[in-house]
């Protein structure tokens, strides 16, 4: 069972306390109808299944119902980061931001 | 029977009592510190079970987790246990155990006397024999389940309670042998908060069996000062009889503490096990290790025993189980078991050691002492019946492969065997170390960590009592720093310890006989599982290579004991057959469990009632008092019907459903999910969530919406009131209420968190009775006087804020049953208050309380849809002929609204919402039952779609149906059929989906 730490609460709390939420940083096209079908059907279903570094985003559905991202590796499950929504991740694939 | 076998040295038991006990009917005694399989031992019973493929006679091996063989039913009746290890169960008095297998006893078994059973399961006999022809496999089954299969579950209910904790600590430390004391004390000592847990009745691990001395004290007395000045620190914690059972992600660890179990006493005394939850900053594992078996022919004959197992039982619990034993060591180590049996008083015939000239400092103690050793040489074949009569041992070469010389015959009863140490790795595997061969100490140890711990002592190969106490000492400071507690210095004092200098030990996996492997008598690797060294080459000769797949293939650690033993050997072996190294072939990864745990603790306390929370609504009593039928709508509790002197379900939902229509009937609708919306940006927020458009709602109006997911599938729907400027109210389904809200925060904090907008869940602050029927205004006037209620003053869809039964009220004028409908929603407090009022009001009208079945009929009798029941996350307005929901001329794309126009969405031949009413209107079609065109259709048929909601409706005076089919919206007049599992096939034709009052004409009561 995971320990995440919640960038809002500022605690490390159980991952029952927490739901998955999928990938994080998708952003949700500003003009749907100028889309094609394909392009549209890949913002609705493609998702990146990386193995070792991932961007997930996670709500804290018992805690204070707030959304947040964590970069997490899926290998290992270490969390290495967890920021709110808005926020960069300093962590990624290619390594640390500067 | 009488103890014979019982000696008065047992450092932890103590020989002047007496414990009774029953073993298969039969009476025993042993005394107080035995486990069930030391007092079996003291009895001289030789064979405790039959193994699992061969039906042979199985004694006890070893004397702890690692027992392949002694596997116990315990205690009787509905607390029984099944597949208890012998070794791990403390004797108490009137403890029943029984045999698991063995048929009719493990004494005279009728499969081993037959053979043919055995010689019909060769490795892989699972897949080769059960495969084809497949239909046979539950024969099959049957019949190996009732010839060899392990205890029997009770059928009762269980009548113990269990318990969890949830626990965090600094340091975690498992295991209580030396390595484990010493690394608690000095984390204790550093200021950690620490939890040590052991397995074992008592603290200790290999010291209550060690006759060595420390600081000039025997071990046992040292261990009992640690222990005190353990539980002397407050921020210690001491578990004995608690199994750290598995190591999962983040440090936390699964504890299994058997509470009670030792005490035989069932239920009155609190929790039977706990399961403690622990979440630990630092682990250190000081698991210790398991001896090694050695692999000859005929292994498995009872009187074969681990070396340090027969010491155990001598030096811990005063046994010697025989009288004259041969040791068969690769190893120095083991020497100490021949010189504890010569000091019981019983005969050593012979220290058989595989290496040419052992020289180590106890080889010379033991020759001392008189005993023979036969240097260079191995037992190759135990032989006897149900207990070793005699060893054949041969001379062998340097690298233990060969037989060089003359086979010679010694007579004994006992074969104490060391093949040396393998570390206890299990819990280090779990969380995904890969471990590493290690040459000097012919073993496997942890890997490199992947979590927040360290290994110390045996388990991590460090196998001398100093250098346990050492690596403890200095594990224990180190996580207590890494913890934030103290500064890693160590401050134990090293005790004076006279340890014998050990020379190499020989690597020696399976011994050679005159004969070849597949032509030798059973040299076996898993005893639980009967696996043999021939069963493992011939998987390799069959084509396996992978250690994994020989594992599956034959098998091998998949028993009870989860191949504690038997696994390195098997590992060597495999590598031997394919011609690599141990390190090439690797390892299998243990996985939780290390140790069978119960399902009872897993479940704790959560069940019966504890198993999932129960929501009542404010009026759940009165609901109760007048006799309702509930039924689970999430975890709530709703009326389902409201049966009247004994009428049936049917009798009282016709009944309810005629009142409605006729009069008035009430609901309790509080369960309806409600979340209150509030800030500048609610509407516009709204409008991007529902299909349609809120921007224009006034107060005091409402609207019906649908919710789409982005895939443009109905997720939800309900109704939304606005209640002020910057206010609005949104009503859910019951079950959706959780998940919308969650919905609502995703896009309003990942997507526009610039709109200013808040939800607050508010379903239990209000309690909503729903009046509804031609009557119902007649009956909301008589308690309410500040509401002006005409039709045209309090249309259909308005809400009004007043004063109900003398209660401050918000009534929607909405409808779910196509009545003139009242919906009254009140402070929770005064629901029952208000309810109470509306029944008194509505007496003269004969309001009738209506539960959610009549519901369900009355809106189906409409055609409204429930989500989730006529939809399941594959539905679009358009296919339940809700086009008029979707607002055509919203500016903002809204969540779902571009999945509409996908290729996908528009198809002609998706499946649509249609009525069915069937040919004969006494015939309830089945929900969930599938419509076909063609019922002549040769079988598989052709599925057109399926029947969502189906009822007989009182009010029409048959039989109602809402389905989905394919192309349904242009197939009204057509008949289809629904084939039923029973065999019959009944005939409906597609109609509206709207039954009753299709002009929306009966709301409309003036």
């Amino acid at each position: 069972m995971l320990l995440i730490h919640c960038p809002h609460c500022r605690e490390d709390r159980e991952e029952e306390e927490y739901s998955y939420s999928g990938e994080a940083h998708i952003v949700r096209p500003l003009e749907p109808e100028a889309l094609s079908d394909q392009e549209w059907g890949d913002y609705l279903f493609f998702r990146k299944n990386p193995k070792g570094i991932h961007h997930e985003m996670w709500y804290h559905a018992v805690g204070c119902r707030r959304y947040f991202y964590a970069t997490r590796n899926t290998l290992s499950y270490e969390i290495i980061e967890t920021y709110k929504v808005g926020e960069q991740p300093q962590v990624s694939a290619q390594g640390a931001a500067q | 029977m009488s103890q014979i076998n019982r000696l008065n040295t047992g450092a932890r038991t103590d020989s002047t009592s007496r414990i009774n006990f029953t073993y298969n009917g039969k009476q025993m005694q042993g005394v107080v510190g035995d486990t069930l399989a030391s007092a079996l031992l003291a009895n001289g019973v030789n064979v405790v079970g039959r193994s699992f493929k061969y039906s042979r006679p199985r004694g006890i091996v070893g004397h702890g987790a690692e027992e392949p063989n002694a596997i116990m039913q315990i205690g009787s009746g509905a607390a029984t246990v099944p597949n208890l290890k012998a070794t791990q169960v403390e004797l108490y008095e009137g403890l029943e155990s029984a045999s698991v297998n063995g048929w009719p006893n493990v004494n005279f078994d009728l499969m081993s006397i037959t053979g043919w059973f055995g010689r019909m399961m060769p490795p892989g006999f699972y897949y080769k024999t059960f495969m084809y022809p497949a239909k046979l496999w539950m024969t099959y089954e049957h019949f190996i389940r009732k010839a060899a299969g392990l205890g029997s579950a009770p059928v009762q209910d269980d009548p113990d309670s269990y318990d969890k904790l949830n626990q965090h600590c600094d340091v975690l430390v498992v295991g209580a042998g030396p390595a484990g004391l010493v690394a608690a004390r000095e984390a204790a000592r550093a200021g950690a908060r620490v939890i040590i847990a052991d397995e074992q009745s008592e603290f200790g691990g290999s010291l209550l069996a060690s006759i060595n001395s420390i600081d000039g004290q025997v071990a046992t007395s040292w261990v009992d000062e640690l222990v005190a000045e353990l539980e002397s620190f407050s921020n210690v914690q001491t578990l004995p009889r608690s199994t750290a059972f598995g190591y999962y992600d983040h440090n936390f660890l699964g504890i299994l503490q058997r509470r009670t179990d030792h005490l035989g006493i069932s239920a009155d005394s609190g929790s039977r096990q706990r399961l403690h939850r622990v979440r630990a900053k630092r682990v250190i594992l000081a698991t210790g290790a398991f001896e090694r078996p050695l692999v000859f022919a005929q292994n498995d004959i009872p009187g074969v025993m681990q070396a340090s197992s027969v010491s155990t039982y001598i030096n811990r619990y005063g046994v010697a189980p025989g009288n004259r034993m041969i040791l068969f060591t690769t190893n120095d180590n083991a020497y100490q078991t021949a010189i504890d049996w010569h000091r019981a008083g019983r005969a050593v015939v012979a220290v058989v050691d595989s290496r040419s000239a052992p020289s180590g400092e106890i080889v010379a103690v033991a020759q001392e002492m008189g005993i023979r050793v036969i240097a260079g040489s191995g037992v190759i074949e135990a032989q006897g019946g149900k207990r070793v009569r005699r060893a054949l041992v041969a001379p062998l070469n340097g690298d233990g492969t060969e037989i060089t010389g003359v086979v010679e015959k010694l007579a004994c009863d006992l074969i104490a065997c060391s093949g040396g140490w393998s570390p206890a790795i299990h819990l280090s595997s779990h969380t995904g170390a890969k471990p590493v061969w290690d040459e000097t100490i012919i073993g496997f140890k942890p890997g490199q960590s992947v979590q927040k711990e360290r290994s110390a002592g045996a388990c991590g190969g460090t196998y001398s009592l100093a250098g346990c106490i050492a690596e403890g000492a200095s594990a224990g400071a180190e996580a207590a720093k890494l913890a934030g507690c103290g500064d890693g210095t160590v401050h134990f004092p090293m005790p004076q310890i006279k340890e014998f200098s050990e020379q190499p030990a020989q690597a020696l996996f399976l011994v050679p006989h005159t004969k070849a492997t597949s032509r030798a008598p059973s040299q076996f690797v898993d005893m639980q599982l009967d696996v043999s060294a021939s069963g493992i080459e011939l998987a390799v000769r069959e084509g396996f290579k992978s250690v994994e797949h020989i594992k599956r293939y034959t098998a091998m650690g998949f028993g009870t004991d989860q191949g504690k033993l038997g696994n390195i050997n098997g590992m060597a072996i495999l590598a031997n057959a394919l011609g690599q190294s141990i390190e090439q072939t690797g390892t299998t990864i243990f996985r939780p469990s290390y140790s069978p745990t119960t399902f009872g603790a897993i479940a704790g306390a959560d069940v019966g009632a504890l198993f999932d929370p129960e929501r009542y609504t404010a009026v759940h009593r009165w609901h109760q008092e007048q006799g309702a039928a509930f039924e689970d709508v999430g975890q709530w509790k709703r009326p389902w019907y409201f049966p009247r002197g004994g009428e049936s379900m049917q009798d009282a939902v016709n009944r309810e459903c005629l009142a409605v229509r006729n009069s008035v009937g009430i609901l309790d609708a509080s369960t309806l999910g409600k979340i209150d919306i509030q800030g500048p940006d609610a509407a516009e927020f709204i409008t991007r969530m529902y299909t349609n458009s809120y921007l224009k709602l006034a107060p005091g109006k409402c609207r019906y919406g649908v919710m789409l997911k982005e895939d443009g599938m109905i997720f939800d729907d309900g109704v939304c009131a606005c209640i002020g400027d910057n206010h609005y109210l949104m009503f859910t389904t019951t079950g959706g209420a959780a998940g919308v809200l969650a919905w609502l925060e995703l896009w309003q904090q990942t997507e526009w968190p610039d709109l200013q907008v808040y939800f607050t869940s508010v379903t239990d602050h209000w309690t909503t009775a729903t009046i509804t029927g031609p009557n119902a205004r007649k009956v909301l006037a008589k308690v309410c006087d500040d509401i002006e209620l005409a039709n045209d003053a309090f249309q259909f869809m308005d809400w009004r804020d007043g004063t109900v039964a003398g209660v401050a009220a918000r009534v929607f004028r909405i409808s779910f049953t196509g009545e003139l409908t009242y919906e009254i929603n009140v402070p929770a407090h005064y629901g029952r208050h208000v309810w109470e009022a509306l029944i008194a009001a509505g007496e003269e009208f004969d309001i009738t309380p209506y539960g959610t079945e009549s519901m369900h009929v009355l809106r189906a009798e409409k055609g409204f849809i429930i989500v989730g029941q006529d939809t399941d996350g594959s539905m679009t307005p358009a296919d339940m002929n809700m086009d008029w929901v979707v607002g055509k001329n919203k500016t903002f794309s809204f969540i779902g609204k571009r999945s509409l126009q996908r290729s996908d969405s528009v198809r002609k031949n998706r499946k649509q919402l249609v009525g069915l009413k069937t040919v004969n209107g006494t015939q309830v079609l089945p929900e969930g039952a599938q419509v076909v065109f063609d019922p002549e259709q040769k079988i598989p048929m052709s599925m057109q779609g399926h029947v969502t909601s189906s009822y007989f409706s009182s009010n029409l005076g048959h039989s109602i149906a809402l389905a989905v089919v394919k192309g349904g919206h242009g197939l009204l007049g057509k008949t289809v059929y629904c084939p039923l599992a029973d065999g019959r096939t009944i005939a409906a034709e597609i109609v509206s989906s709207v039954f009753y009052d299709p002009k929306g004409e009966r709301q409309n009561v003036e």
